[in-house]
């Protein structure tokens, strides 16, 4: 919750990813299919008119975020939920922790939520006694590891399936197996029990409908389903940005997110949750408490940022970036990994600490191309990196470096000069710590194109 | 026809042969091609590490060079090409007089292969080759500028040349400019998951746009030990000519 002063080890993290070859299988064979999919999902489509529409959708809500949301918090009291605004991690965790404490409850199932890990609930909950039960698949995985996710939508997409079958056959002591079938089943049947014996849930939501008050749930597993529905208390974390204007809106949304997320048309479900259970109605939650994270986004929104909080959490950026692609998530040692996650979290937890990840990209612009609703990341990477530079957070001899790359551009002589200094000092350059990457380049050219001709 | 070269850095402290090239291949096609003096570097190295005052004087150094003549400018490299095009007029948006010199030179500024051919429609001539291609798209050529076709259409006409697409060629080889220092591990890393598909091909020679990733997968190809030339299109198509 409170940032240490202490940057992320990107570099260092890294190199252990790489090093680390289960991880690299599974991440390659994750990615390569997700971005296999979703090229096939978008392909004969008039993709680029829809991303458009998304991106204008998204963009007028952050252009006038605080009327949204209380359009969107008159609406949900309206229809039956209480409404609270937390402006930081820690006045959010607190919220849900006091709502818990006040109903005495001691399990809750949780369905999968990344704010709720940005604000680190689960750890904050278990400290008050509360058990936590991850019910998505991959989330219930590392919740048993005892990790974070390394995907905003596949949070376990680094382990492969005898990792899990070790882990479970460890953890929950059944028989080892490693067949993804009979593993699911395992764990649906422990988190049926877990459904049904639950008396409270926690969600998050993918957006969040300002006209109606409604809360909108995409899974796939159906558990976000059972968490809303089946205990009779349902508390909502969601962050600010996640509002659209209108259910007419909600389509731009629902054919874009899971084409771009896993290649799929349509989710395989969708939860509209507008208040709580009516009379003659079966299924719902009897008390709805959403609680509306700002943790930094206000600031965001009101700067040259701000398109970052377009972003719908689909993770097409993730499985297209080369860096992420190799490294995996825990890499980037912060909540959200990959280009979205580096920009994300150099606003939402500083330079100070966040500096390194901005050098986990080549700009290569890939991230770019695929963002559903046209975030661009390329171009707010390369503004952070300006930011860095002139907040004096890159290394002091890459600094002094660049100052002579400056007098040299502006002069034609004092560059002819260097071009010789390099040939001549080549082979001693090459060994200084740092300078490696001379090493994978040739030696300069005895003559320059420039004095050939 | 007469055009101004700028030759890249990389291409003139590195790899003037390739200069060579280009010039050859220009001239063949009876381009008056002149080699302004003074020219040092784009500045894209110190833009894309975010380093906006240094680019600033690479761009300004570049636009004194080049600003004097209607003539278009021609560069063997897609990022280069992007840097004039795409970014030197953000670099004076507070400027209004240096910002519309900047979208002056970018108006003028074509990659190689754009203006081989949408000017020169070099494809059409058919110059002849030899051996088993395969190429690498680069990132700034492909994402920034759009020249996705105009390599494919040069190398696949090429008579007595065999073609054949690499798998993922759009993929970043890891070169990334200052990234390739900073993050040495991740860089040959992906430098090596590019050989990999440049050689499931088949092909004796890989070729691109850009000598920074050529560079970084010539890297990849001596740290291996593998037996494949890696050359500028401006080399495959000159070696083409008479």
């Amino acid at each position: 919750m409170t940032s240490t002063a202490t940057s992320i080890p990107f570099r260092a993290n890294a190199a252990e990813a790489l090093s680390n070859s289960p991880l690299r299988a599974a991440m390659r064979n994750a990615t390569e299919t997700f971005a296999k999919k979703r090229t096939e999902a978008t392909a004969s489509l008039p993709i680029e008119e829809w991303r458009t529409q998304a991106s204008d959708t998204r963009l007028r809500v952050l252009e006038n975020l605080g009327e949204y949301v209380d359009r969107f918090s008159a609406n949900a009291v309206r229809a039956g939920a209480k409404v609270y605004r937390a402006d930081n991690a820690e006045s959010a965790v607190s919220i849900v922790g006091s709502i818990l404490k006040d109903r005495a409850v001691q399990k809750v199932v949780k369905s999968k939520s990344m704010v709720t890990e940005e604000i680190h609930l689960n750890k904050y909950l278990e400290t008050l006694g509360f058990k936590i039960v991850e019910t998505d698949l991959g989330e219930y995985i590392i919740q048993i590891a005892g990790e974070g996710p390394s995907h905003i939508i596949v949070p376990a997409i680094h382990k492969d399936r005898k990792q899990v079958g070790r882990l479970f056959s460890e953890k929950l002591g059944c028989e080892y197996t490693e067949d993804p079938a009979a593993l699911t089943k395992i764990a649906k049947k422990i988190l049926r029990d877990e459904f049904l014996s639950a008396k409270a849930a926690i969600s998050g939501a993918n957006f969040a409908v300002a006209d109606s008050g409604s809360l909108v749930i995409f899974t796939n597993e159906g558990n976000g389903r059972m968490c809303t529905t089946l205990p009779p208390l349902h508390i909502a974390v969601l962050s600010i940005e996640k509002m659209i204007p209108s259910l007419a809106d909600l389509p731009k949304f629902m054919r874009l997110l899971p084409r771009s997320a896993t290649g799929q048309m349509l989710t395989t479900y969708m939860s509209v949750i507008t208040g709580t259970r009516k009379a003659g109605e079966s299924t719902g939650a009897e008390e709805l408490h959403i609680v509306l994270v700002d943790n930094g986004r206000t600031k965001i929104v009101a700067g040259e940022y701000r398109e970052m909080l377009k972003c719908i959490r689909c993770g097409a950026c993730l499985n297209a970036c080369p860096v992420y692609r190799l490294v995996g998530g825990h890499a980037y040692g912060a909540t959200y990994p990959g280009p979205m996650g580096i920009v994300l979290t150099t606003l939402l937890e500083g330079m100070e600490k966040a500096h390194p990840l901005l050098d986990a990209t080549t700009l290569c612009g890939a991230c770019g191309d695929v963002c559903p609703v046209k975030v661009p990341l390329p171009e707010l990477l390369h503004k952070l990196r300006e930011e860095r530079v002139e907040r004096g957070f890159t290394p002091y001899l890459e600094r002094q470096g660049m100052v002579g790359f400056g007098f040299a551009a502006e002069s034609p002589q004092l560059f002819s000069l260097g071009q010789t200094v390099a040939r001549v000092f080549w082979p001693l350059a090459k060994k200084i710590p740092g300078l490696g990457a001379l090493e994978r380049m040739p030696i300069p050219a005895q003559i320059t194109f420039g004095r050939s001709i | 026809m007469r055009v101004q070269l700028f030759g890249t850095c990389m291409i003139d402290t590195f790899f003037p042969e390739t200069g060579m090239s280009v010039m050859k291949l220009l001239r063949h096609f009876g381009v008056d091609v002149s080699y302004p003096k003074g020219q040092t570097c784009c500045g894209k190295p110190a833009n894309s590490g975010g380093y906006a005052r240094e680019s600033r004087k690479a761009a300004e150094q570049f636009i004194s060079v080049f600003e004097g003549s209607k003539d278009p400018i021609v560069t063997p490299s897609g990022s280069c090409a992007s840097m004039v095009k795409n970014h030197y007029h953000h670099l004076f948006k507070d400027n209004t007089m240096m910002r519309d010199k900047a979208l002056a030179v970018a108006d003028r500024t074509y990659e190689l292969t754009q203006f081989l051919v949408h000017e020169l429609k070099v494809h059409e001539a058919g110059l002849s080759g030899k051996g088993k291609i395969t190429y690498h798209a680069s990132c700034q050529l492909t994402r920034e500028l759009g020249v996705k076709e105009e390599p494919l259409l040069l190398l696949q006409s090429l008579n007595g040349a065999e073609f054949i697409p690499m798998p993922y060629a759009d993929r970043c080889c890891g070169f990334g400019g200052v990234f390739m220092a900073k993050m040495p591990e991740i860089s040959t890393a992906l430098a090596d998951e590019k050989l990999d598909t440049v050689l499931s091909t088949g092909a004796d020679t890989v070729t691109g746009c850009d000598h920074g990733c050529l560079m970084n997968i010539a890297d990849a190809v001596r740290r291996r030990g593998a037996r494949i030339a890696v050359k500028h299109i401006a080399t495959v198509l000159a070696e083409g000519l008479k």
